[in-house]
């Protein structure tokens, strides 16, 4: 039976099993060489990426106070696969949720972009009371787990716009920014915004092998690939915690802000923006958007809303000073021109109008705040013969102003500074139309009203300047990153005003000392202290006007450059000035000599007209 | 020389042997690994299957050497004997044996169980090799008409099949054991180099790839493709009776199973359908239900890469990502611990020990060896294709094991009685002719 003609069909066999194992070979090649998925899939599969995160950074102020630091807080984590049979009446009530609630919680953490295999956040940053009450039970709750975290903390209740908060990530920052995921945390404003590449430090990444259960099952090569956590960096502010404690106790029911600077080096001393608000109640989970809620809708105080860099208020008198200086940098008048005044500048029928100042000089224009001797001053200025056009000479007037900072962007270290507003030729072409408006037309900004404004942050930065006889240094809150103490370079480097001219400053610093002496700042003298100051009242179209003050001392070698605006208090030297004044002393002397003047201040409560003893002054 | 006749080693192919040997060895190394727990580590821990397969190797290494040393007649004579035995025994089962885990195929003895329906391979194979041999073979073409004729003609052909079909049909009803049962079908390949016509095998493979096309693409587009074919076909050929008749009758038989296709596939038990959709990637694969397995396979595989994880390294293996990972599916821990390097040399090895089993019955003067031998190659290459195939997403999802692989007494034993009387018969091939 044996078929010699059938043998061949041994060589169809193997041929067959032999072209069977190569297509299968190709196949694993394919699998395991070409195609990289299952690489990934398999690390999916298995892997788990545990995120490290990093301290936050600690901020000090200026002399190693502490201003922020953190504290631990924990979180409740769910892994719905493994949260099966737990109590849930138990976990409900030491929660302080209802059963609905914990059922919808646990659906969200089902559903994508959770999953049932993945922890995710059940309840954010437990109370410690809830955190007590679980962690004694949290046995009982299997595949329910904590996780702690730092929230920021703050020993005292104040500078809460200046430093910030920090909350949760948004969607779109997570979804454009590798570093983030959602549930992180992100500074939102103030120092946590513009500092938090440093503060946040660099999270790190344990590798944890998982079964197919999703137990853990240890590190993968025993931690060979994990990253470790980098703490954030500590910020050393320039801010005085007690000179922006006593600012805001001095501000207390008023609205308004306090900006102090170092001229010599233009760090910030104390940015207050009042009514503030404690910066521990945006910390937390729960209460955290509560608080929010309730501080983002008090549209009367807007308490979220920081003053200091947002605001934008006519500087009213205390701009006068920067035409003073101009007008002497162009030669165009000298300590011993006086201009007449009638109750009123008398070319535009005594618009805007004034105090009788008939004769007074420049210093005395400077201590009296003639308005007229300003419209004067600024028409000297724009109408100058040097530009045939006059939109030159407006133009001329307008840079010369912007050297001192107004309307342009500080670039300070902190988020959301507005630049104010000096009016270009253009608006004025489109308001009045193109040659149909004069210096006169537009005299009011001469005298720091109008169109024109400034935030109280470059006020102080103009006082600055004049304190430090034409130049500025670009004001920063924070004078040392990290244990080096590094500071940004662009902070080092002087900017220098359009005048020069050291004549004119000894002028107008004489003027600014005879407002103390003898001009509108008498009643706020400084003991012990030359000062000086120029008063402020900034009409708005809205209300009384506002009470700006600007100061700087002492006079010789200053110390502090210092602003303070007092929303709808009136004329500047009843409220702004004694506030300023008291800052002052204590700044420079350590003491407060004037209880009775401090109590007074403390007490008035502008907000709802209560304990008023001082009277508007117009 | 007599002595050397007696004794046990005498003519046993070495080659096959330390194969055998080498690819069980292997096999246990990756159980040990798909098994693989830090709290047990002691390899005779009898509690974990990495010691129980020590037993089953042991106790393997046993039946080898009594198979050695009996008397290889006693194998012809008894082949219809065991057939029987065995088949009774898988009737049997369903009725006697305990259930485990909704299977019906098994007799307990305590922790340890067996399989019938794995011994039935060998039993068939010698039952097969034993008839064929007998008669005067004429699995062969004919060109007569009458059916009574062709019935005539092909008459040892349907004993052939009834002596595969029985084991296939009771295993397949009685116990619901696809994976045990399909195994059988590999004997067509015995059949086909005694002789069997290759038109059969055109014929099967015509129909396989039918199926596979009618439920990829549109039946009735398929059938217009097929009746062009025809059509052009007939401006090739000559346009006779005779050639007509073929053609039209080809083309009748493919509408047929284009439609059988249809009754086939919707008369599947679920988990098979979704099997097949699984791998033809029907529809939409849910890769946490029906999906999971291949998928986690193939992940476990390809993410091996070229060298593999390392021993005991294979986080997918360790953590229990593929089931079954120990007996149908060790083929995973092979390829994500041993990488492309690992995984193709399993393949080759059992390849060159098909290959080597071909050769050794090709050189065999007794028929009966030489049929029973390819019965060896055939069912270890089907178990190799199926089991390998379906890892890696190429065949569908079938339970059957990888030879001397996948855990399990009964497989090992099995496989190795199969193996070891082909090596015995073959020790025997100078003594006597047969």
């Amino acid at each position: 039976m044996y078929q010699s003609n059938l043998s061949e069909r041994k060589i169809i066999i193997s041929t067959f099993f032999i072209v069977v194992a190569i297509i299968y070979i190709s196949r694993l090649f394919y699998l395991q060489i070409v195609d990289d998925q299952y690489k990934l899939d398999a690390r999916n599969n298995a892997f788990r990426y545990r995120t490290e995160y990093p301290v936050r950074g600690y901020i000090y102020d200026r002399n190693g106070k502490l201003l922020v630091f953190n504290e631990p807080s924990y979180d409740l984590l769910i892994t719905p696969k493994l949260a099966k049979n737990c109590d849930t009446m138990a976990l409900c009530k030491i929660l302080e949720i209802t059963k609905t609630e914990f059922l919808r919680r646990m659906k969200k953490a089902t559903q994508a972009p959770n999953s049932p295999r993945k922890e995710s956040i059940f309840e954010k940053q437990l109370s410690p009371k809830i955190y007590a009450a679980l962690q004694e039970k949290l046995y009982r709750f299997k595949g329910f787990d904590l996780q702690s975290r730092n929230v920021r903390k703050y020993p005292r209740p104040i500078a809460a716009h200046l430093l910030g908060y920090v909350g949760e990530v948004s969607k779109d920052k997570a979804a454009k920014d590798n570093y983030y995921k959602e549930g992180d945390y992100i500074g939102i404003s103030g120092i946590e915004r513009s500092y938090e590449e440093e503060l946040r430090g660099k999270k790190g990444t344990q590798i944890v092998m998982v079964d197919v259960h999703n137990k853990t099952k240890g590190r993968f090569m025993d931690g060979l690939y994990d990253t470790l956590a980098k703490p954030g960096k500590a910020l050393y502010s320039s801010i005085d915690i007690d000179m922006q404690e006593y600012g805001e106790k001095l501000m207390t029911g008023k609205r308004g802000a306090i900006v102090a600077i170092d001229p010599q080096s233009g760090e910030i001393l104390c940015l207050v923006s009042s009514p503030g608000y404690d910066p521990n109640l945006l910390v937390g989970g729960k209460e955290r958007s509560r608080n929010f809620t309730k501080l983002y809708y008090d549209s009367i105080n807007r308490p979220l809303f920081n003053r200091a860099l947002m605001a934008m208020y006519p500087p009213g008198s205390t701009f006068k000073l920067i035409d003073a200086l101009i007008a002497q940098q162009d030669n165009l008048i000298s300590r011993s021109t006086s201009f007449p005044c009638n109750r009123g500048y008398p070319p535009m029928g005594g618009h805007p109008r004034c105090h009788a100042h008939p004769g007074v000089d420049l210093t005395g224009s400077i201590a009296t705040s003639c308005n007229s001797y300003y419209s004067y001053v600024f028409r000297e200025i724009v109408d100058q013969k040097k530009y045939p056009k006059f939109e030159d000479g407006y133009n001329h007037w307008r840079d010369a102003v912007r050297s001192f900072g107004p309307n342009t962007k500080l670039g300070t270290d902190l988020p959301y500074d507005k630049p104010g507003n000096v009016p270009s030729v253009e608006y004025y072409n489109k308001v009045f139309g193109k040659n149909h408006w004069r210096s006169n037309t537009v005299v009011s900004l001469g005298i720091g009203q109008a169109e024109l404004t400034l935030v109280p942050l470059q006020m102080a930065n103009v006082v600055a300047s004049i304190a430090n006889r034409g130049f500025y240094y670009t004001p920063h809150c924070i004078k040392g990153v990290g244990l080096e103490k590094k500071l940004d370079p662009r902070f080092k480097e002087k900017r220098f005003t359009y005048v020069q001219n050291q004549v004119a400053y000894d002028n107008v610093h004489d003027g600014m000392q005879q407002c103390f002496d003898a001009g509108t700042g008498y009643a706020s003298r400084i003991p012990g202290i030359v000062a000086c100051g120029k008063t402020g009242t900034a009409e708005n179209p809205h209300g009384d006007s506002h009470a700006v003050f600007s100061c700087f001392a002492p006079r010789y070698n200053p110390k502090i450059a210092i602003v303070c605006l007092v929303e709808n208090a009136g004329f500047g030297g009843t409220w702004s000035a004694p506030i300023v004044s008291l800052i002052v002393e204590k700044y420079l002397t350590g003491k407060v000599t004037r209880p009775d003047l401090e109590k007074r201040l403390i007490e008035a409560d502008l907000i709802n007209r209560k304990n008023l003893l001082g009277s508007g002054h117009h | 020389m007599r002595k050397q006749e007696h004794s046990l080693f005498f003519g046993v192919d070495k080659i096959t042997v330390l194969t055998y040997a080498l690819l069980v060895l292997m096999g246990w190394l990756n159980i040990y690994a798909a098994v693989y727990n830090e709290d047990h580590q002691n390899i005779f821990d009898t509690t974990q299957k990495y010691g129980k397969q020590l037993i089953w190797i042991s106790s393997a290494a046993l039946i080898a050497v009594f198979i050695l040393i009996i008397d290889a007649g006693f194998f012809t004579v008894f082949a219809y004997v065991f057939y029987v035995i065995l088949l009774l025994a898988c009737i049997a089962v369903p009725y006697l044996g305990r259930e485990v885990k909704g299977s019906r195929s098994w007799f307990r003895f305590g922790d340890f169980g067996v399989q019938p329906a794995e011994f039935m391979k060998f039993a068939t194979n010698l039952a097969l090799a034993k008839f064929l041999s007998n008669v005067n073979i004429e699995v062969q073409e004919s060109r007569r008409n009458k059916l009574s004729d062709i019935l005539k003609n092909y008459q040892n052909t349907i004993i052939a099949a009834i002596f595969l079909g029985l084991p296939l049909i009771i295993i397949k009803l009685l116990q619901d054991e696809t994976g045990l049962a399909i195994v059988f079908v590999a004997f067509i390949i015995t059949l086909y180099r005694e002789g069997l016509s290759v038109n059969f095998l055109i014929f099967g493979l015509f129909s396989a790839l039918l199926f596979v096309l009618s439920l990829v693409m549109d039946q009735n587009t398929l059938m217009i493709i097929l009746s062009c074919i025809a059509a052009l076909s007939l401006l090739f050929v000559k346009r006779n009776r005779k050639n007509i008749i073929i053609i039209s009758t080809i083309l009748i038989t493919a509408c047929g199973v284009v439609f059988g296709t249809n009754y086939v596939y919707n008369h599947l038990e679920d988990h098979q359908r979704v099997r097949i959709d699984v791998l033809l990637g029907r529809g939409t694969v849910n890769l946490k239900k029906e999906g999971y397995n291949v998928n986690q396979a193939k992940i476990a595989i390809g993410s091996g890469g070229f060298f593999g994880k390392g021993y005991l390294q294979g986080t997918q293996t360790k953590y229990d990502f593929v089931p079954e990972q120990d007996t149908d599916f060790i083929f995973c821990t092979v390829g994500e611990e041993w990488g492309f390097v690992g995984s193709s040399a399993v393949i080759i090895l059992e390849l060159f020990l098909i290959l080597r089993v071909i050769f050794m019955a090709e050189r065999q003067r007794s028929p009966f060896s030489r049929i029973y031998g390819y019965g060896v190659a055939s069912v270890l290459f089907f178990h190799l294709a199926v089991n390998v195939g379906m890892t890696i997403g190429l065949m569908p999802v079938i339970g059957i094991p990888l030879p001397f692989f996948s855990y399990g007494g009964s497989s090992l034993w099995s496989f190795t009685i199969l193996l070891f009387i082909f090596i015995k018969l073959d020790a025997n091939r100078l003594v006597i002719l047969r």
